[in-house]
């Protein structure tokens, strides 16, 4: 089997920045297929264009990222999911949306294309659609007096569409199979040809509770792209963002897993303190999502001339609040019996899906792109990435809870050391190239790829949500807990819908 | 827990008072009232929500209708986990094709009389994704619509009066009236 580097050497390399993208063939995309399979590398996407795909995995110890390029030889490309099956669902995305098969793939069902498109491969050949929707199959469970239970698309509570199909025996879930693509809206088709500012728009709106997370990542890898250095206030800026946006979601989930487990006194207060941060993120930035200040050049929104006070307020507000929160969740012996043990993921699945944010780190996996791959201005904030091993509800609550204490510290840090100058810079001349940029959102690492053309349009941009790596472990650990507990296991992996389907 | 609840009794209530009934903003939503709903609803509505393929920007901000600011219970309205039990459907999104049959079939489960708020910029038009190959664009393209609720995502004070305009046809809502429903 050939090393990395092997892989790396002999093949052309393509402009893509920080990290170089090579031009490789067959038996190296098999090799890294291998090393994918042996837990040697992770994988942090795999996305198509017209006529090749392409991969992006991690390399442990120090983390490096490689991406890989396989020129698809008779609109195939040889299986990844084959072998290292997170990437199944991302061959099946492909495959509706390019028209490029997995060869020797271990599920050829459609994902996103339901059947209900004009088109089939709407980025590719554009093949007429079929006449009628053709019914998904479901995979099989068999067995003496299982059940099924078909939910949504449309959900009881307030909550985006999919469907899932449960089989019990009794109360014990048996198996889960989620159908999703039901918020397809066909963002990376209306990204092509799109100029920066509409991109960066659409980016804002993968997944509206990142809308900061996404935003930057976007921006990072257009400025990747382009060769450019946003100015160093706008950086810090986009961190405080960022921490704040983690902030305001953190404490909306845990109150939303409390009041799953019918403990609504915690949503009333968490969610008190998540509309606190979202007012202040409206006074200092103009939009309590603080959606679409964040663009390819820096920061549209400078922050209000009170940002300081307002933050500093708000940071002191959250930290009188929280542990006292904490502390009930901590007593509470019947909300306790209902989180610990409660959905269980096991640190080696977690590993093998490479699966970020609390997700992983609730089992063990300890990987944060802002100290991992360490972009600015994480290389100089200190910071702790909480990590454990149980992988139960109860951890994931926990991991939120002390990431809310390590974005406070990294927001008083962050207001001190923030430079003064100018929060954006106008790009002079539109120039063409391609970036890629990491960042981790509140929900994991976001990943967002893009080339840009000489006329300061994008050619294509990718952008891959944490939940390709999160939903499927989600059916995976309500194996083997009653119906009931599927709501509270769900709200803990809080998998985003719309940035998943996109 | 005892310290908290104590607390809760000692503090004011955060509850924001009930928005003014605004003319220049509510022109802007470009509302269908309906005649009689209070009447026939006596002051209270069910809610049920309809993501038809939002960010899940909007649902945030629905969600935040029922935060102790917002408190959207006190005034009468608040939300259902079935049509079935629904007056009003509250749809965001750019109907995406995938989930145009579920809104189609959400609306034939609400029983008459219903009404449809399209809520934020997508549901109103079909936003950004108007040209999507995925996407059908306006709620009102699919199922008859009574009301606009504007904003990405709308804020939930602007929920609070779009939804207060549906339930209290006042003078000043009823000059913006236009054709009844038509069910």
């Amino acid at each position: 089997m050939p090393t990395l580097s092997e892989i790396r050497d002999p093949f052309p390399e393509m402009d893509c920045r920080p990290w170089p993208r090579r031009l490789i063939a067959a038996p190296a995309w098999r090799a890294l297929v291998e090393k994918l399979a042996a837990g040697e590398l992770s994988l942090l996407g795999l996305w198509g264009e017209a006529a090749c795909v392409h991969m992006a995995v991690l390399e442990p110890s120090p983390y490096s990222v490689v991406v890989a390029s396989l020129a698809a030889e008779d609109g195939g490309f040889p299986s990844v999911g084959r072998r290292h099956p997170p990437a199944i669902r991302l061959e099946r995305a492909i495959h509706d949306l390019f028209g490029l098969r997995a060869v020797d793939a271990l599920d050829d069902r459609p994902w996103l294309d339901h059947g209900r498109w004009p088109v089939r491969a709407p980025l590719g050949a554009k093949i007429p659609a079929l006449a009628s929707p053709p019914a998904y199959a479901f995979l099989p469970s068999v067995g003496q007096g299982l059940s099924q239970i078909p939910v949504g698309p449309v959900h009881a509570g307030i909550i985006e569409p999919g469907h899932f199909r449960f089989t019990t025996g009794g109360e014990t879930l048996v198996r889960l199979e989620a159908r999703l693509g039901y918020t397809h809206k066909g963002v990376e088709g209306l990204m092509a040809g799109a100029t920066l500012d509409h991109a960066a728009k659409l980016a804002a709106r993968c997944s509206g509770d990142s809308t900061v997370a996404y935003s930057l990542a976007f921006a990072q890898a257009v400025e990747a792209a382009q060769g450019l250095a946003p100015p160093p206030r706008a950086v810090w800026i986009r961190a405080l963002m960022a921490e704040l946006e983690r902030i305001a979601n953190h404490l909306g989930d845990f109150g939303a897993i409390c009041n799953d487990a019918a403990f609504a006194l915690m949503l009333a207060h968490c969610s008190v303190l998540r509309e606190h941060v979202l007012r202040a993120c409206a006074s200092c930035f103009g939009h309590r999502l603080m959606m679409d200040a964040i663009v390819p050049g820096g920061v549209r929104v400078d922050g209000a001339e009170h940002a300081e006070i307002i933050l500093r307020g708000l940071v002191a507000t959250i930290r009188l609040a929280l542990p006292q929160l904490a502390a009930l969740y901590d007593n509470t012996a019947s909300l306790q019996d209902r989180t610990v043990g409660a959905g269980i993921l096991k640190p080696e699945l977690a590993r093998r899906f490479a699966c970020g944010g609390f997700v992983g780190r609730a089992s063990g996996r300890s990987f944060d792109a802002r100290r991992d791959l360490a972009y600015a201005p994480y290389d100089k904030l200190s910071f702790d990435v909480p990590v454990l091993q149980e992988g139960d509800v109860n951890a994931r609550v926990w991991i939120r809870i002390r990431e809310i204490e390590q974005s406070l510290c990294l927001i008083d840090q962050i207001l001190t050391e923030t430079p003064s100058g100018d929060s954006y810079a106008e790009t002079a001349t539109p120039q063409a190239g391609e970036g890629l940029a990491i960042v981790e959102g509140f929900r994991g690492d976001i990943l967002v790829w893009t080339r840009v053309g000489s006329d300061g349009a994008v050619e294509r941009c990718h952008l891959r949500d944490p939940s390709w790596f999160q939903w499927p472990l989600l059916e995976a650990v309500v194996e083997g807990n009653i119906v009931a507990d599927f709501p509270l296991c769900n709200k803990s992996f809080n998998c985003s819908y719309s940035g998943h389907d996109l | 827990m005892r310290d908290i609840l104590l607390q809760g009794f000692l503090r004011s209530p955060l509850t924001e008072p009930r928005p003014a009934a605004d003319d220049s903003e509510l022109a802007a939503l470009s509302a269908q009232l309906k005649r009689g709903v209070d009447k026939t609803f006596g002051r209270s509505l069910a809610i049920r929500h309809v993501d038809a393929g939002s960010c899940n920007a909007c649902e945030l901000e629905i969600h935040a209708l029922n935060n102790p600011f917002y408190d959207l219970e006190r005034f009468g309205l608040k939300f259902v986990a079935s049509p079935r039990h629904a007056d009003v459907l509250l749809v965001t999104g750019p109907v995406t094709r995938n989930m145009r049959e579920a809104l189609e079939r959400t609306y034939a489960a609400t029983p008459a009389p219903k009404w449809v708020v399209a809520s934020g910029a997508c549901a109103i038009d079909g936003g950004f994704y108007r040209e999507s190959y995925a996407c059908v664009g306006a709620a009102a393209d699919v199922i008859p619509v009574d009301l606009h609720i504007p904003g990405c995502p709308p804020e939930p004070i602007m929920l609070v009066k779009g939804l207060l305009a549906l339930l209290c046809p006042e003078p000043a809502n009823l000059s913006i009236l236009t054709v009844p429903h038509p069910s």
